[in-house]
């Protein structure tokens, strides 16, 4: 899932003030930003108080299914209509996607982020996120017995560990361990160790920016019927829920 | 031709030592140091901001040196350049004339002075070696021919007292397999990991170069403890520098000793003098060097 954080108070009333807006409409999510105790109907609450108690009207606000889903947003959007159409702002809690989703849906209206994305996290348990994986389009999980070096070896080598591991430990983060040291021993243990060459560069044009799937062309080139009107896989079918 | 390699597969016991170039355009203060530490070396290391803080690049000071008659080893990380950077600037190596090149991973940005800069870590030191060797047999990274290629005589690091050392010696096996001919190692402080990691090195063939830090003073030791990444001063030593009435004298003692230690298990000593240059070459002579 999506890991959010907090955004600087004073610059989203900055924000607000920057547009001269006194009437705010809050915008949650109701899936990472709400397992994350960051976006969900408690905190949309707790931002709604905070802006009433700072001198803001609150016209409403809601939580839909998940603020990243453009059919779905649009749907929450549109029920709410009447309470953004006297918003002069919206303040989105939920992470970047979700923001630029409540942007495109209400594009005559200032939204702005409430939350920092931070990282696609493991939920270690409740309240206590890690990042395992970036996403790099290039997985070696493979060759690393599932242990991603990319994305918990703060530099992020391939061929580690560098030279400031001792004791086994990381370091940068001090307290966790190597995990170049993690790689190997996990490989023995699993009869994997020996032998094992360098790992080769990554290819970042595995990666390139802005990422897009659309399992709908794939479809239509194999000629088979097209999907329905749900918008369900995030694609930007046009008619969606129009 | 890099004299180092020569002077190595002479079999000649070498001496490396280190210089820092600037934070800025004054270089008296390297030149100084190149003076001091060039008549009593084979080869300089020129730090690539070392520690992730701020210096005048590696490469132009290299040239430095090299101009003032003295053989540097032109060192590059990983942290501030991805691979086109890195290559590029191999290629102006060769051409200002360079010919021994340390290929390091680099301090975390985190440490430095501008924490908030991106660690770029495109490559791994291992990845960089690999194509380091390709172009010296004229080929960039992805194998096409270059129009020329470089002649390096190619160097890595390795750390002969971290623990696990099984985890260290492949990962420095895998540097020699990707090209490494010369390793420079990090401070020695105990000779018997010293000699495990001589002994586990030999049938590389690649040639140990021992990382020499002279402990001037009870503070750098502090220094070293809480703020050098995996380096720590022993009890025993840093109790004989704290006791010692003159500590400068004695850590100009101690690594005199050790000099004298590693005759006989390392191809070579590189003396990192923390700033007192001057005594370089008091440890050389008293080591019989």
């Amino acid at each position: 899932m999506i890991i959010t954080r907090p955004r600087d108070w004073e610059r989203i009333i900055a924000n607000l003030d920057e547009v001269g807006a006194t009437r705010v409409f809050i915008m949650g999510c109701g899936q990472c930003a709400t397992v994350a105790k960051t976006g969900g109907e408690d905190e949309v609450r707790e931002a709604a108080a905070r802006l009433e108690a700072a001198g803001r009207e609150v016209t409403g606000w809601a939580v839909g299914e998940v603020a990243c889903h453009e059919g779905g947003t649009r749907l929450t959007t549109r029920k709410n209509a009447g309470s953004l159409e006297t918003a002069e702002a919206i303040l989105v809690l939920s992470c970047g996607a979700g923001v630029q989703t409540v942007a495109d849906a209400r594009p005559g209206t200032p939204v702005f982020p409430g939350l920092e994305s931070a990282f696609l996290g493991n939920v270690v348990r409740h309240g206590v996120f890690e990042e395992r994986c970036q996403m790099c389009g290039e997985c070696v999980l493979d060759l690393t017995a599932g242990v991603c070096p990319v994305t918990t070896c703060p530099k992020g080598l391939l061929n580690g560990p560098c030279g400031g591991m001792w004791e086994g430990r990381c370091e940068v983060v001090t307290d966790r361990e190597c995990t170049h040291v993690l790689i190997r021993r996990r490989l023995e243990a699993q009869g994997r160790g020996g032998g094992r060459g360098s790992l080769a560069p990554k290819d970042f044009s595995k990666k390139l920016k802005p990422g897009a799937v659309n399992l709908r062309e794939g479809r239509a080139r194999e000629g088979r019927a097209r999907g329905g009107r749900d918008g369900g896989s995030g694609t930007t079918g046009g008619e969606d829920g129009r | 031709m890099s004299r180092l390699r020569e002077a190595l597969a002479r079999g000649e016991f070498v001496v490396t030592g280190e210089v820092a170039p600037p934070r800025g355009t004054d270089m008296s203060g390297m030149r100084g140091a190149v003076e001091t530490l060039g008549p009593h070396c084979h080869a300089l290391n020129v730090t690539d901001n070392q520690g992730a803080t701020l210096h005048l690049s590696s490469l132009a000071a290299s040239r430095v040196v090299l101009d003032m008659g003295v053989e540097p080893i032109f060192q590059q990380t990983c942290r501030d350049r991805n691979r086109l950077a890195l290559q590029s600037d191999l290629l102006a190596a060769h051409t200002l004339g360079l010919r021994n090149f340390l290929a390091v991973t680099g301090d975390d940005p985190r440490g430095g002075d501008h924490p908030e800069a991106k660690g770029v870590f495109d490559l791994d030191s291992t990845q960089l070696l690999e194509i380091a060797r390709g172009m010296n047999e004229g080929r960039d990274m992805h194998g096409r021919e270059l129009t020329g290629a470089t002649d390096f005589y190619l160097g890595a690091a390795v750390f002969p007292e971290a623990e696990p050392w099984d985890v260290q010696l492949d990962r420095a096996l895998r540097k020699v397999e990707s090209g490494a001919e010369f390793f420079q190692t990090q401070a020695v402080f105990d000779m018997d990991k010293f000699a495990r990691a001589a002994e586990d090195l030999r049938p590389s063939g690649v040639k140990l170069i021992a990382g020499i830090l002279l402990l001037k003073s009870p503070r750098v030791i502090k220094f070293i403890n809480e703020r050098l990444a995996g380096l720590m001063v022993p009890e025993h030593i840093s109790a004989r520098i704290e006791a010692a009435e003159d500590p400068l004298a004695e850590s100009i003692a101690l690594a005199t000793e050790q000099v004298r230690e590693l005759r006989d298990l390392a191809h070579g000593v590189h003396i990192m003098p923390l700033g007192v240059d001057e005594a370089v070459p008091r440890i050389l002579e008293g080591a019989g060097l």
